[in-house]
């Protein structure tokens, strides 16, 4: 009978191959050399600290400014902008980085010098943080570490779902705004962390016209009626105090402006997406509630 | 007044202070040639790697990766792009007659600025064979298309019956500059801040991007055009006393003119594609070597390209190493180094600055 016998090793051929097509899924993809590691992106450093595994840090991009101690090692540049030299000057055994790396000539440079990088994905949401986390628990060669870490993270992600999915008041609309440089607004449309952090937060992007960051013209804020204005709080910063924000003519037509709804949160924190991430949409779920 | 008497000019007199700026000039590129192989911010020596090749021994990964393929490219093509800027900046000013003239007045720098835009922002929107194709490469050549393209169409707008106006192109380079930075004002507003910040630092120039690909494109364009300018000094002479008197004194004027500007169009756009904006050179490297070796085109045009090698090198070497492991953008240092040179030297001979 050859057909049947032709079946059944077809069968088994196909039985090996999903075996084989899941192993990698399953086992560390790689093993990597992680004695000397060059972390690129704020939340990369973030999560390599977290994860108590700092101690393998040999250089940091200039996005990485969390945790304090992260500022003492040396600073790479700008991770659009790296150099070639710098990077081998370190002697990395790994690079982590976050996607948008570059410029290509210089990763061109550290592949030919045989320098390993992993990307980790960095999408703005509760599963983006969570696969960050694997990424490089996997890369570091400490998976299990990850998982307590990842499940840590997950359990307080879940927390803050829970009290907005309880929320009684209805949901809140924040206009995130970058800068107010020279009475121009600088807002956040989709697809950016803070709009990421806002919808976490159980609030509403009061702008969803575009993507990224743009100047407002004075009608499209009236027209947004936010609710609450969120910003980021930097040192020094004197221009963004409610008096100043809500005296601009387009901003004094709307409901934050007359109650004077400005919520300003450390900019790392609020839109660094690692794992301080359920902290931010908590303590921005907070204040939001306040404001009703 | 002796302006008749051509062979009385003062500058005739000057020949052979030019000839020694040669020789000095030629040292000092070498020199600096050498330092920008043995610095780095990795602690890579030029020296112990020579002694280990001399010794028939192998040498480490890294240390090929860091001599050939990070500083050597760099070295070639910092030499390219700062003389290309140079010479062009020496006949743009003579061409024009103007001290303030530069290739970025043609309009060139914006159209390569605005094909760099272009990339950056819409690159991810170009069908993906062009991209896989080009990959890495693919910024360059649109800088460098934006840049003849804008010539082209500067020399077209500025030509009638086979008579380019110098005065129409001057202006016309203006306006066409200024559209062209519109065009890539709408891309940048187009842009998100991950695309800024890279339009930004491109803006600044840098020599890091170098590799041997993009030089076997860049350099033989670039050596061809400065071959092409470093002939006209002859012309550029004749054309300094206007060109009515050039034509009498037997100078083809519009061959002149027409090849000023194919010259400098293809070195600065090629410069400029490869390396982003690197602004200041091609000012004040001319003017200098006018102030210490005479307003002679003739050996102006080649000690320019020898100072604004060497000056561009020793940027580059500070910009590396100066807030290593990063880099600062080279556009920032050669201003930085250059302009208090150039404020010194014009205080001290304070009215020799005539055109």
């Amino acid at each position: 009978m050859r057909p049947v016998i032709k079946r059944r090793t077809l069968m088994q051929a196909l039985a090996t191959t999903a075996v084989a097509c899941a192993l990698p899924l399953t086992a560390v993809a790689e093993t990597y050399d992680t004695s000397r590691v060059v972390a690129i992106g704020g939340a990369t450093t973030e999560i390599v600290y977290a994860l108590g595994e700092a101690d393998r840090l040999v250089a940091r991009d200039s996005t990485s400014a969390y945790p304090a101690e992260a500022l003492d090692l040396p600073d790479i540049g700008y991770m659009r902008a790296l150099a070639a030299e710098g990077v081998l000057s370190v002697e990395p055994t790994l690079i982590l980085t976050e996607p948008g790396a570059g410029p290509p000539e210089t990763i061109a440079v550290l592949q030919a010098a045989s320098v390993p990088m992993v990307v980790v994905p960095a999408p703005y949401s509760a599963e983006g943080i969570l696969a960050k986390i694997t990424a490089i628990g996997d890369a570091l060669g400490v998976p299990d570490k990850a998982q307590v870490l990842a499940d840590d993270v997950r359990a307080a992600l879940d927390d803050v779902a829970a009290q907005v999915g309880g929320d009684e008041a209805a949901p809140k609309r924040v206009l995130f705004v970058l800068s107010t440089q020279g009475g121009r607004i600088m807002a956040s449309g989709t697809n950016t962390a803070a709009d990421g952090i806002i919808a976490l937060a159980g609030g509403i992007n009061a702008i969803d016209q575009f993507e990224g960051y743009r100047q407002l013209t004075a009608e499209a804020i009236s027209v947004a009626a936010p609710d609450v204005v969120l910003m980021m709080d930097r040192e020094g910063d004197h221009s963004a105090t409610p008096e100043a924000l809500f005296a601009m003519p387009e901003m004094a037509t709307t409901p934050a402006a007359q109650s004077g709804a400005l919520v300003r949160m450390d900019g790392l924190l609020l839109l660094g997406f690692g794992p301080r991430t359920p902290q931010a949409a908590q303590a921005l779920h907070d204040v939001l509630q306040e404001q009703s | 007044m002796m302006a008749s008497d051509t062979t009385a000019l003062p500058f005739v007199d000057r020949r052979n202070t030019a000839r020694r700026a040669h020789l000095v000039l030629g040292a000092l590129l070498v020199l600096v040639s050498l330092a920008s192989l043995a610095v780095g911010a990795s602690g890579t020596s030029l020296w112990g790697a020579l002694m280990k090749l001399a010794q028939g021994q192998p040498l480490t990964l890294t240390e090929r990766v860091v001599l050939w393929d990070i500083r050597a490219p760099r070295l070639v093509m910092g030499i390219c792009v700062g003389s290309a800027l140079a010479v062009s900046g020496a006949v743009m000013q003579g061409l024009f007659r103007n001290p303030l003239a530069d290739p970025g007045i043609l309009g060139v720098t914006s159209g390569a600025s605005l094909g760099a835009v272009s990339i950056i922002v819409l690159g991810a929107a170009l069908p993906a064979a062009v991209q896989s194709t080009l990959g890495a490469g693919l910024l360059p050549v649109a800088a460098f298309l934006g840049a003849w393209g804008s010539m082209l169409l500067l020399y077209r707008v500025s030509t009638r019956a086979g008579r380019t106006s110098v005065a129409t192109m001057l202006l016309a380079g203006i306006a066409l500059g200024a559209l062209f930075a519109a065009f890539s004002g709408i891309l940048i507003f187009l842009a998100d801040d991950m695309q800024l910040r890279e339009l930004t630092f491109w803006s600044l120039g840098s020599l890091a991007g170098a590799s041997w690909l993009k030089l076997t494109i860049a350099a033989p364009v670039i050596l061809v055009s400065l071959v092409l300018a470093c002939s006209l000094g002859r012309g550029l002479n004749g054309l300094a006393l206007g060109e009515a008197a050039a034509h009498h004194m037997g100078i083809p004027v519009e061959r002149t003119k027409t090849l000023a500007i194919l010259a400098v169009s293809a070195a600065t756009g090629t410069a400029v594609a490869i390396s982003g904006g690197i602004g200041f050179i091609g000012i004040v490297v001319p003017h200098l070597l006018r102030l210490a070796t005479g307003p002679d085109h003739r050996g102006l045009l080649i000690n320019a390209g020898l100072l604004g090698a060497s000056l561009l090198l020793a940027a580059d070497m500070v910009a590396r190493v100066v807030v290593a492991p990063a880099e600062l953008p080279i556009g920032i240092l050669t201003a930085l180094l250059g302009s208090p040179v150039f404020l010194w030297i014009l205080l001290r001979k304070r009215g020799l600055v005539d055109m």
